[in-house]
């Protein structure tokens, strides 16, 4: 039986892998990215100037996404994670080094602060393109709270118990906790951590609930009156209700860049360099950046913005050197990963 | 009977064996899609990820967070039980009671809505219940308190019985409606009012139906986690919520397992309860 179980195993899995069909030959690129993250007319126009065929997918927070990629549960040619996740992705050898000469639109249009930026998670800029940047600040209606918020403590506040939307993702909700109290967000320390989780534990009872891409409509509706979001979010937010207020707090945030990337194992790797070069090219990230209001590293296309209201906008293009409280999320290891997802766990089971 | 129907028949009782061929596509289904995973959900659940054996996966239960996510499943999905067992065994008796024609259109309303999408029926309730929902909206127009339950255990409970409760009535209603006339009208012969009749004649009679409702209400309610996510804001942690956590984001499939079989442990308990408890009758 010891013996029996491993090969029985293994020929169910056998089976069932060979059940999926192979893709490599069909001219088509895999795309596997964030819930409303790009202009689907720009896909449209992919297929139509390249005639490949574009399968998109999406994915919530990069917690969902990485043991997708890990597991091999599907294969996916092009990915865009978030600065930790891809340094964790380029430890783990999940990534392939580009071939920049396939996409020459990278290395013109994109802000070379963007390629410094990215050398923390990606040292040798080998393996990510900058494809949206922004930071993590408090969206706020102002007809239903009666002060400007300018920290994070104010999201302990009694008096908007039941009004308070945070993020359903652990590394940003421990962020808001760490940064109240002046820690690093990427700590590892047993005390820090232990205080950050008490307090999230504390503020448990004023949260109305955790939700992800969820914020967005509860705070155009005035279901909420304070919620953690992503400046990008902010900027379409407030097209849509103009009582809407966002602010990076006074204690800072984080910096993050999410990047297109590669996977080692892609099965439709030109296909690939293709689809990144068209997302870099200007016309593409303006329109891309005009649908989904992320802020764009892509400075050809920042030039073309005719709005200089967007242009010189605050919340889409912040002048990051007047904040010294920012930072930006490094990966922490595996262990460390399995302490936050613990603690995680604690607070959500309150 | 035709005597192809008899053919068919004798080919599926047939003794010497042949008949089991008709069980073929069957026996493969179950085989690959019941059995080798609940073996490959085992075999993680007791290996940790250098594949040694532990029971750490196991004893994992007892830990805080999981322990409070447990207990709280299980005393939510008892509550939806017991809800939807006093809201089903009335409504099945009355069906039970009906002519043909009239009990089809009721069971038909009492159905529809599993036409729909389980999920967006859930999303709907999300709507009704916001503060800034519908339902809010009406009682705000006529100046009546509002109704604060959405992201409350409440709302869970309401989530589970709203969408498990046509599992408890149609096999309440079909245990009740084989009860033989004969046998209420005996009773009353024998001089037993109506009360006596119930307990002594009709419930005692529908234990079958009762234990099968019980059983496909309290099995997804103490396993869900989309109703608790949808409903309760993700505020309110399942054991169900924790364990699809640890697959889709913990990407830790060894503790996944081990708490599902932990599961599986209460739900074999309930079976072999019901099971005690229909013997006895």
């Amino acid at each position: 039986m010891k013996k029996l179980l491993p090969v029985c195993l293994g020929a169910a899995l056998c089976l069932l892998g060979g059940c999926g069909s192979d893709t490599s030959n069909e001219n088509i690129v895999i795309v596997y990215n964030w819930g409303e993250y790009v202009d689907p007319d720009t896909l449209a126009m992919f297929e139509e100037e390249t005639g490949i065929e574009v399968v998109y997918d999406e994915f919530e927070t990069n917690e969902t996404m990485y043991p997708k990629i890990e597991n091999g549960a599907a294969e996916y040619d092009v990915v865009c994670p978030s600065d930790y996740m891809i340094s964790k992705m380029i430890q783990n050898d999940l990534l392939l080094e580009l071939d920049f000469s396939h996409i020459p639109n990278a290395k013109s249009n994109i802000g070379s602060q963007y390629w410094d930026q990215s050398r923390t998670f990606d040292p040798e800029n080998k393996y990510s393109v900058p494809y949206c940047w922004g930071t993590v600040g408090i969206l706020y209606n102002k007809t239903m709270v009666d002060e400007p918020l300018t920290s994070w403590a104010q999201l302990w506040d009694e008096k908007y118990t039941d009004e308070i939307l945070m993020q359903d993702s652990v590394r940003d909700a421990f962020m808001v906790a760490e940064k109240m109290y002046g820690y690093s967000m990427n700590t590892t320390d047993p005390d820090e951590l232990q205080r950050a989780m008490n307090a999230l534990i504390a503020q448990k009872p004023i949260v109305q609930a955790y939700v992800v891409d969820q914020v967005r409509d509860k705070m155009i509706g005035g279901e909420a009156a304070i919620g953690v979001i992503y400046s990008g979010e902010a900027i379409y937010t407030q097209y849509e209700n103009a009582d809407l207020e966002y602010v990076i707090p006074s204690e800072g945030t984080n910096v993050w860049i999410d990047s297109w990337v590669i996977l080692k194992d892609a099965p439709h790797k030109e296909n690939a360099e293709k689809f990144i070069d068209f997302m870099c090219r200007e016309d593409i990230a303006l329109k891309n950046f005009e649908y989904i209001t992320y802020s764009t590293p892509n400075e050809a296309a920042k030039a073309l913005i005719e709005d200089d209201e967007i242009r010189n906008s605050p919340i889409a293009f912040p002048d990051l050197t007047q904040y010294d409280n920012l930072e930006s999320y490094t990966y922490l290891g595996e262990e460390a990963d399995e302490v936050y997802n613990e603690l995680w766990k604690e607070i959500k089971s309150y | 009977m035709s005597s192809s129907m008899k053919k068919l028949h004798s080919l599926y009782t047939d003794k010497s064996g042949k008949g089991k061929l008709l069980a073929a596509p069957y026996v493969f289904w179950s085989a690959f899609f019941i059995i080798i995973p609940l073996c490959m959900i085992l075999y993680y659940g007791v290996t940790d990820k250098t594949g040694a054996f532990t029971l750490q996966n196991i004893t994992a239960i007892a830990s805080i967070g999981h322990a409070r996510a447990f207990w709280r499943s299980l005393l939510l999905s008892v509550v939806s039980t017991v809800i939807c067992f006093l809201l089903a065994y009335p409504l099945a008796m009355i069906l039970s009671g009906m002519k043909e024609k009239k009990h089809n259109f009721i069971i038909l309303i009492f159905i529809l809505p599993m036409w729909m999408n389980f999920l967006l029926r859930t999303l709907a309730w999300q709507t009704l219940l916001e503060k800034t929902g519908v339902i809010n909206g009406i009682l705000s127009f006529f100046k009546l308190p509002s109704l604060r339950i959405i992201n409350t255990p409440y709302a869970i409970v309401l989530g589970m019985v709203y969408n498990f409760l046509p599992f408890m009535v149609l096999p309440l209603y079909n245990a009740l409606s084989k009860i033989d006339e004969n046998v209420i009208n005996a009773a009353k012969d024998l001089g037993a009012n109506k009360i006596q009749t119930f307990f002594r004649v009709i419930m005692p009679l529908s234990i079958p139906g009762i234990i099968s409702g019980v059983t496909m209400v309290f099995v997804p309610a103490l396993t869900t986690f989309v109703i608790s996510t949808l409903l309760g804001g993700s505020k309110v942690l399942l054991i169900g919520n924790v364990i699809e956590q640890e697959f889709t984001q913990a990407s830790n499939w060894h503790l996944g397992s081990g708490l599902s079989i932990v599961l599986m442990i209460f739900i074999i308990l309930n079976m072999i309860v019901s099971a005690l408890l229909d013997k006895e009758d």
